[in-house]
């Protein structure tokens, strides 16, 4: 048996830079005009009713065609303020593409997303004055925990209406899953920060980094000295696969390898096995596997325990994995990891049959060599704080109703941690404005205009 | 297979297609392309006066409105008549029209309102053994402001007085090619017939400014920091183009009277329906300035597909068979009830329907039904306006559909009785005639 095969450096130079450049390349400026003019301008456009955010897509798609770039970036940002990172990572075939009418005759969507994209790329490069302002001083005070996209998303609504926001944040930058889970090629040339940085121009957001709740301060604590409090604490822990040698060198979270590449100054340096296996079938399964092979990898697996068709991960993103040379293995569960010395060499695999809605062991096995395993089977809530873990659960997230409200008095919730959504950041994004509107009931503000009245969609 | 083959005012080419006098025809190079391209015949690009000809800017001549995806659908120009020597002009249509004997070489002259102008040019025009003249009677720029072009066509007494001058000038059929910017095309068109013309042709362009620089406030496109108002074409101009031949076409006066169709022809459709409106060719520009003499192919291809389909072995067989369906307002059968139908099985649900409907129509479309997205016409609200058939985006999805004698309008409450009346009988009408 070969030695574990763990290394850097797999590659030439200009192909890490080659492969780790933008996986969707922007439209061109005359693209997007002729993308633009596909778009029926629906009345109660169905992609409006299937993009969570509710971002009104006829109007920005016919302002793109319209030469009114920042007009159709004023319509995204208005409705989400994470517009510009959902451009690249939302799965748009599942949402608002997949309402697209245009489907019907010719199986082809408006590019929405890419349109989007234009039009948030556009206005990024050069953003003039500002969109949005804070709004005049309430003097209400809001504590946001974790500056994820739903709780930047609560922040940046809540300094809109004039509240005061600080924001707890356990790590030492802003972004949550946009700065630490997302693939390195989905957020090229640092746009995660930059439209963070953005964000927070608005001012009246005061954001403290290396501070976990539990740790540093508690939810208690933030109660006392707010007078509400958002959590958008995202899922800190991962699943463990239950065996023993999980343990071995080689065997690491998906979650971690996705965040120490894109927190890597140089993508060569990062190291990455030979024969690599990822356990699950999510986006991070996907995220994982195709950048190991991106990082020289020679054979990439993931295994999946059902069908392709359940992947939680969307078609595109399973098609994308098997374009870069990810092969797929379904109906396996993990049975045992073979060590070799410390390291991994190995693992064997249960053959699975669906019987009557449960997975049944068929008695076949097969076993493939691998240096590293990757899991990603999952995520899970910690709730590092006394305070905290009284909050009702559902299904192992916060439980909250319609308007993002927990079961403690004054304290919000919303983003992966809350139950009800498919973990896709733009949920997260409605989410805390959701919150940050209700908030601001709560403290019994009254505003003119049109009444914010929109809710979490039922589970 | 159709005949295709034309004989217009006495002149005779392989097929209904000339290019009209413009920028493709200004030269024996674009001619000799576009007939061996295969079109039937050109009317040369106008010609002056001799002596030094008219000079053009040298700054944008052209712009276009655009339709989806840049498809360009209105053009609009600024040049003037030719502006090379009339010798060389007079020696490249000679020349032509000997190297190309079956196809049709019209030559389109504008020179001042002075009989003396028109007998120092036409024998000229007669010796290159071209086969009729055009009168430009329609430039609407530039040249009408030196009292030319159409700054005749619009007066119709000087139509008929320079026609007749012609007429008596030369032995070559003449056509009058018309304006479209009067308020009636048939005065002009009847002082031509009065005149002795041979054949009108029309339109020519349409008076039109292209747009704004929204970036400097100026006219779009500019020359320096000027423009000046052109000339409009292109598919958007057709439907005015259709009214005016069909105006000349069902004017008992002028029965007879050969039609050249000009206006926006950019397939063998367009044509086809020029034709059926009663023009006897049809004369093409922008659809050449837009793709290229190449089209020529598809013209011909449709028209002779659609003649063999129809049993027309000639375009005489159809020419001006749906002259008789274009009648005055207080003629239309107001009996007759018609109502929208969505096929469900089409509809991609967009909604536009009815959103245009409940916006500025008759409310008459559903949004949903059963809490569902659902678009179905309400028959007692509609009025059978085609509002809804127009913007839809799928084709046939949304037809009209009429009431048959016996069936309620659920809009009015009135059983249909299928006998024919009109404004000119109508109850609320306070000068109808009572038979």
């Amino acid at each position: 048996m070969p030695a574990p095969d763990i290394r850097c450096g797999r590659l030439g130079e200009g192909d890490y830079a080659r492969n780790f450049a933008d996986a969707h390349p922007p439209l061109t400026p005359v693209q997007a005009l002729i993308e633009a003019e596909r778009c029926y301008y629906c009345h109660d456009a169905p992609c409006v009713t299937a993009c969570p955010t509710g971002i009104d897509i006829p109007s920005f798609v016919r302002r793109i065609g319209e030469d009114n770039l920042r007009g159709a970036a004023r319509a995204i940002l208005d409705a989400n303020i994470f517009g510009g990172m959902c451009a690249r990572v939302c799965p748009t075939e599942v949402l608002c593409e997949q309402a697209c009418v245009r489907n019907t005759n010719e199986d082809k969507p408006v590019e929405i997303g890419l349109l989007q994209r234009r039009a948030t790329d556009a206005y990024f490069a050069a953003p003039g004055a500002p969109l949005f302002r804070r709004g005049d001083a309430t003097g209400k005070r809001i504590a946001v925990v974790g500056a994820g996209p739903a709780g930047l998303s609560c922040a940046h609504r809540a300094a809109m209406l004039g509240h005061e926001v600080t924001v707890f944040e356990a790590r030492p930058k802003p972004g949550g899953l946009n700065e630490y889970g997302l693939a390195t090629y989905k957020t090229v040339d640092g746009f995660a920060q930059k439209e963070i940085d953005w964000l927070l121009s608005i001012g009246g957001i005061e954001m403290r980094y290396g501070q976990a709740i539990g740790e540093q301060t508690t939810l208690g604590a933030l109660s006392d000295r707010h007078d509400a409090v958002f959590l958008g604490l995202g899922l800190g822990g991962v699943n463990a696969l239950g065996l023993a040698s999980e343990r071995a060198a080689g065997v690491d979270d998906a979650v971690a390898f996705i965040a120490g590449l894109r927190q890597a100054s140089d993508v060569a340096a990062v190291p990455v096995g030979r024969r690599v296996v990822v356990i699950g079938g999510g986006m991070t399964a996907v995220d994982a596997a195709v950048q190991s092979r991106l990082l020289g990898a020679e054979e990439v697996t993931i295994v999946y325990r059902r069908d392709e068709a359940r992947m939680p991960a969307s078609g595109d993103e399973v098609e994308w994995a098997q374009k870069n040379g990810v092969t797929i293995r379904t109906w396996s569960v993990l049975e045992s990891l073979e060590n070799e010395g410390r390291a991994i060499a190995g693992a064997t695999f249960a053959q699975v049959a669906e019987v009557a809605g449960k997975l049944e062991a068929t008695g076949r096995r097969w076993r493939i060599a691998a240096d590293t395993v990757l899991k990603a089977i999952g995520q899970t809530l910690v709730l590092a704080d006394p305070l905290l873990a009284t909050l009702v659960l559902r299904a192992g997230r916060i439980a909250v109703d319609a308007e993002g409200r927990t079961s403690l008095p004054g304290v919000w919730a919303g983003g992966d941690c809350t139950f009800g959504g498919q973990d896709l950041t733009v949920e997260a994004v409605e989410h805390g404005k959701i919150a940050a509107h209700s908030i601001d009931r709560a403290f019994g503000m009254v505003r003119t205009g049109p009444a914010f009245s929109r809710v979490r969609r039922a589970a | 297979m159709a005949d295709l083959r034309t004989t217009f005012a006495g002149i005779a080419s392989p097929n209904p297609f000339w290019l009209a006098s413009a920028p493709p025809t200004d030269k024996e190079t674009n001619v000799v392309r576009a007939f061996e391209a295969g079109w039937g015949g050109v009317v040369w690009k106008t010609l002056g006066e001799a002596g030094p000809p008219i000079v053009n800017v040298n700054g944008p001549r052209y712009a276009a409105l655009y339709a989806q995806d840049r498809r360009l659908i209105g053009f609009n120009n600024i040049e003037l008549i030719t502006d090379r020597p009339l010798e060389t002009n007079l020696a490249e249509i000679a020349r032509v029209k000997r190297a190309w004997p079956d196809r049709a070489v019209v030559v389109s002259i504008m020179v001042p309102c002075e009989e003396q102008a028109w007998r120092a040019i036409l024998p000229m025009v007669e010796d290159t053994g071209c086969d009729g003249v055009e009168l430009n009677f329609g430039c609407p720029h530039g040249m009408s402001e030196r009292g030319m072009g159409s700054a005749v066509g619009q007066v119709p007494e000087y139509i008929e007085m320079v026609t007749r001058w012609c007429k008596q000038i030369t032995r070559l059929p003449v056509i009058v090619k018309l304006t479209p910017n009067v308020a009636d095309i048939k005065p002009p068109a009847l002082a031509a017939h009065r005149g002795g013309a041979d054949a009108v042709s029309l339109i020519n362009t349409v008076n039109s400014v292209m747009g704004v620089d929204l970036d400097a406030l100026l006219i779009d496109p500019h020359t320096g920091a000027t423009g000046s108002h052109g000339g409009y074409c292109g598919p958007a101009v057709k439907p005015i183009a259709l009214h005016m031949v069909a105006e000349i076409a069902r004017t008992q006066a002028m029965a007879g009277l050969p039609i050249s169709g000009i206006g926006g022809i950019s397939t063998w459709k367009d044509a086809a329906e020029f034709v059926a409106l009663g023009a006897g060719n049809v004369q093409i520009c922008t659809a050449a300035m837009t793709y290229g003499f190449k089209i020529i192919d598809e013209l011909c291809s449709g028209l002779s597909e659609y003649m063999d389909a129809k049993g027309f072995e000639r375009i005489e067989a159809f020419r001006g068979r749906a002259v008789r369906s274009i009648v005055d307002w207080n003629a239309l059968d107001l009996n007759r009830i018609e109502k929208a139908l969505i096929d469900q099985s089409l509809c991609i649900g967009c909604g536009r329907c009815h959103v245009v409907c409940e916006d500025t129509s008759h409310q008459a479309i559903t949004a949903t039904k059963d809490g569902q997205r659902h678009f179905e016409v309400i028959d007692a609200e509609c009025v059978g306006c085609n509002l809804c058939v127009s913007v839809c985006p799928v084709p046939e999805c949304i037809t009209m559909h009429a009431l048959q004698p016996g069936q309620i309008d659920t809009r009015t409450g009135r059983i249909v009785d299928g006998g024919y009346a009109n404004w000119t009988t109508h109850p609320n009408n306070p000068a109808r005639v009572t038979a």
